[in-house]
């Protein structure tokens, strides 16, 4: 906008302030101030005489702005961030449903948030309440024996899962030497069978992107640990085979680990534990609603078999003979702790909030809808876009960009194209055995109506794609910034901000006068 | 939509899951609640925990006061229910503020770069100890007992199957702090690093100059623990170190039993190839307008599986939010004047409940915990408190027998009073 046109206009209002918006250090001027403290009520002292040389004195770029700015900021901020609560986010693998809020509105009760983790067992039977009776109905949900709440999320309850599997091993003579993952596999897999000291080996997948029973009974041998399987897999499919499965690791004493990602296909119509699972972690913040954060706190609670619970971390939560509840400690397989105190116990109350709203008729029909929704998308989209495997789909459904990448247009390209429409991009280019991998995963929370808008959104950009193929490789078009140079942040790393060096800090005179 | 799809009843979409392992029945699971009922059942929950107790509680999880907007804030759905940005154009809010917290985290603990955060001060330890194997190509660590005995624990858990051989180096009587003679000993040629915590378990501040001098007179490398992350306010940083792992939990993040807390790794920008977990960088975008993304990807586990340099996806992006949001609420100034409140809050409470104890390790300075041996038991004790609805210290006995069962850690914050110190100290003269 030029300064003649807006004449008689302040130069700093603009029709969208949200959208310039300098870094928190850009906006700092020295002396203001956003806190007040209570009044010491014991004597002051000299840090420099208490701390000797220990005493700091630089306090580098920390910012100095009043409250309205600092809420300013991050409202402005937020206002970049797409999220589930202004549309669909049909990342596949993810399971981004809606997050209650009453879950928020629990996790915040002052006996719940500011219970500490070391205060007596007697004045914690709540807190132990609640990891006691998720506890219960998670190993109700996957009908397993056992379960931590302990790792932090889901690769941590996958690092936790194989810890298991390998101390139960130790404690039978052989540790074994290797974890059979397939190449649909999440890369936390092989990343995890390899923090936990084993080697990978790939197991590829068949014709329909299932688990190969003939190339698995050929790799499975005594120095096989375990299996690490996701199911339903990572197209969205359930191993209909998955008892042969357990069985042909069974036989040669190795053990089925399933990867629980894709829990919300299964929740109250099957459960791991019935169909030969030995241990498997779950994703709170998939399957049990609470919220992603923008990348975080998961949870990644880990049932099991009773073969494996004597390896469980310590401590776990027990009845004691007075019906009070407690921490065991004391259980000398263990394989250790994963974590200090007892896992990220605000998620532990969200999911217990999620569960006790839904009860068992709720979480099947959540199930049932997360996979009528996905099965709707994918009966619309279908010739639209290449469909690699044709298995009936559970919650989730994988296209190929193999049409439209013959004009040049990839998966990446229509996820940003997608982005225009007022959604959040598919998962793009997972699994690794689809070339071109469009990975939708709608979940519950979508009415008919969001998903016809979606179903509408990809057969426009399927169009696009024959007819404007230039529309959709520069997309985004409607976001505030366009695509990122991202070869240029790795090739030359910028990880924090700096002033600039010629830069004259302001002062509140001179930032008064920008004006 | 069944028509839609040519499905004839629900169950059609299941067909694919063996009927034997099909569930028949209901879940054996608490009925629906409505959203009153969900309220109440945790209401009692609630209950059923300490409400209305002083509490001087501190040992790895710091009560520290929390500014109103960093809820009404984090809370905000655009953040809460947003996903890791991994589309960077509709993630820039979420980008920003880590990128901003990545750059508070640098000045604070005095490193070049840091991670946008790990699950927590445990695992980041952890965690930082098999960056420094992979970085020196040595694999022993020497751990000093000082260090939490819960990270120590976990250090263990993830050490055992990595071939790191651990060895754990004692602490003075006089001062709490690490033994720099055994230390020194306990270097050897195949020590990838040094892991010492500072403030330390008893609250004891560390000579990390010193200690770092031992350290790299040796080749080996130093990592810093810091669970107390509110004594940055007041104590210099680690500058010395080569890695710091900070648990930023006191930075605005609820006790709340243990977590959600926020770990993050900081460490000499030479070791930025071997650093674990997501970070966020500057970039243009295609019309030259800064923006941020995640960066070297290459990395981690989506991209590298089995040779990444951790298996951790998820980490701890809201939390690192609202230490973002704290950190921005204190500022420079603000941030000193609450660490100094915490000082002196605690030397108050260690002169006054000291006089009714003996006071451990005053030969060095410590923050806003501190070590009392009382006369009674600490069970003991910790009984005659709890009836004045006061929690007392932390047992030391089990994690260090030496202490006995007369030892104890109490912590005194901002939010202690002097009324509940003095309350505590009467009590524990009678």
């Amino acid at each position: 906008m030029s300064d003649e046109k807006f004449i008689g206009t302040p130069r700093k209002a603009t029709t969208h302030t949200s959208q310039n918006e300098g870094l928190i250090f850009e906006k700092s001027s020295p002396g203001k101030k956003a806190y007040r403290l209570s009044e010491l009520d014991v004597p002051a002292v000299d840090a420099s005489v208490l701390l000797g040389k220990s005493v700091r004195k630089e306090y580098g770029a920390l910012p100095e702005l009043s409250e309205i700015e600092i809420v300013r900021h991050f409202t402005r901020l937020s206002t970049w961030n797409y999220a589930i609560d202004l549309g669909m986010f049909p990342l596949g693998s993810c399971t981004m449903k809606y997050n209650g809020r009453v879950n928020e509105a629990v996790a915040r009760f002052e006996g719940i948030a500011e219970a500490h983790p070391y205060q007596p067992e007697s004045l914690s039977q709540g807190a132990l309440g609640i990891m006691h009776d998720l506890s219960q109905y998670l190993i109700e949900i996957t009908g397993m024996d056992a379960i931590t709440l302990q790792p932090a999320a889901g690769a941590h309850g996958e690092f936790t899962g194989i810890l298991m599997i390998r101390a139960y091993h130790e404690s039978k003579g052989n540790a074994r030497k290797k974890i059979l993952i397939p190449d649909s596999a999440h890369g936390t897999n092989p990343a995890t069978a390899a923090v936990v000291g084993y080697q990978v080996q790939n197991l590829k997948s068949n014709a329909e992107g299932m688990v190969d029973l003939a190339e698995l009974e050929k790799l499975v041998d005594e120095d096989t640990a375990a299996l690490m399987l996701t199911n339903p897999s990572t197209i969205g499919v359930f191993e209909s085979e998955i008892h042969k499965i357990a069985d042909i690791l069974h036989a040669k004493g190795a053990l089925l680990y399933m990867d629980g990602a894709n829990m919300n296909a299964l929740v109250g119509k099957t459960r791991p534990g019935d169909f030969g699972a030995d241990v498997m972690h779950l994703n709170l913040h998939k399957t049990f609603s609470t919220p992603h954060g923008g990348g975080g706190p998961g949870s990644g609670p880990v049932a099991c078999k009773a073969i494996l619970e004597p390896f469980l971390p310590t401590p776990i939560v027990v009845r004691k003979a007075d019906k009070s509840l407690a921490f065991d400690y004391d259980r000398p397989l263990s394989v250790g702790r994963v974590r200090m105190f007892y896992g990220n116990f605000g998620m532990f109350v969200r999911a217990l909030a999620y569960t006790l709203a839904n009860g068992p008729d709720g979480l099947r029909l959540t199930t049932e809808d997360a996979v009528l929704n996905a099965n709707y998308i994918r009966a619309k989209l279908e010739g639209y876009f290449e469909l690699p495997f044709k298995t009936p789909s559970m919650h989730e459904v994988v296209f190929s960009d193999k049409l439209q990448a013959k004009n040049g247009v990839k998966t990446g390209d229509m996820g940003k194209r997608l982005i225009d429409y007022g959604f959040h991009a598919y998962t793009v280019s997972f699994p690794m055995i689809v070339s071109g991998a469009m990975m939708i995963e709608p979940t519950e929370s979508e009415s008919r109506e969001e998903l016809d808008l979606l179903i509408d959104a990809l057969q426009q950009i399927a169009r696009e794609a024959a007819e404007n193929p230039e529309l959709v490789k520069t997309a985004p078009h409607t976001t505030r910034i366009r695509r990122l140079n991202e070869t240029a942040a790795a090739r030359n790393p910028v990880l924090r901000w700096k002033a600039p060096p010629s830069s004259i800090p302001l002062t509140p005179d001179s930032a008064a006068k920008e004006w | 939509m069944l028509a839609e799809i040519g499905a004839t009843s629900i169950d059609d979409l299941f067909a694919t899951i063996p009927a034997e392992y099909q569930l028949k029945r209901d879940l054996d699971v608490p009925r629906q609640h409505g959203e009153q009922e969900v309220i109440e059942a945790f209401k009692a929950y609630s209950a059923q925990n300490a409400t209305g107790y002083a509490s001087f509680l501190g040992a790895g999880a710091y009560r520290h006061y929390r500014p109103v907007i960093i809820d009404s804030l984090s809370q905000r759905g655009e953040f809460l229910t947003s996903y890791t940005p991994y589309q960077p154009e509709i993630a820039q809010g979420t980008l920003q503020a880590l990128f901003e917290f990545q750059t508070m985290i640098c000045d604070l603990t005095g490193m070049e770069i840091a991670n946008a955060s790990m699950y927590d001060g445990s695992t980041g330890a952890a965690e930082a100890v098999m960056m420094a194997v992979r970085v020196t190509g040595r694999n022993g660590a020497v751990i000093a007992r000082t260090v939490h005995p819960e990270y120590r624990e976990v250090l263990r858990t993830y050490a055992q199957h990595q071939g790191i051989p651990l060895t754990e180096v004692d602490y003075t009587g006089e001062s709490g702090r690490v033994d720099l003679a055994k230390l020194d000993a306990a270097i050897t040629e195949d020590t990838a690093c040094v892991l010492i915590q500072s403030p330390n378990f008893f609250g004891t501040i560390e000579d990390v100059a010193a200690v770092a001098e031992i350290v790299h007179a040796k080749g080996a490398l130093l990592i810093v623990s810091i669970a107390e992350a509110v004594s940055l306010g007041i104590v210099a940083p680690p500058v010395e170190a080569d890695i710091v792992s900070l648990e930023a939990q006191s930075f605005g993040v609820p006790v709340g039993f243990g977590g959600p807390y926020c770990g993050v790794i900081a460490c000499k920008e030479k070791f930025l190839r071997q650093m674990p977990g997501r970070l966020c960088g500057e970039t243009t975008d295609t019309e030259g307008r800064r923006g941020f993304v995640l960066t070297l990807s290459t990395r981690e586990q989506h991209i590298r599986r089995e040779k990444a340099t951790s298996n951790i996806c998820t980490n701890q992006s809201l939390v690192a939010l609202m230490v973002t949001i704290f950190l921005t609420v204190y500022g420079k100034e603000g941030i000193r004047e609450l660490a100094e409140q915490n000082l002196a809050k605690a030397h108050y409470a260690a002169n006054t409940l000291g006089a009714n104890a003996k006071l451990l390790f005053n030969s060095a300075p410590r923050f806003n915990e501190f070590v009392l041996e009382t006369k009674d038991t600490t069970e003991a004790v910790n009984a005659g408190l709890l009836k004045e609805k006061i929690i007392g210290g932390f047992p030391l006995g089990h994690h260090y027998p030496e202490l006995g069962a007369n030892a104890s850690l109490w912590c005194a914050t901002e939010l202690t009073t002097r009324v509940q110190i003095d309350a505590a100290a009467a009590a524990l003269k009678a």
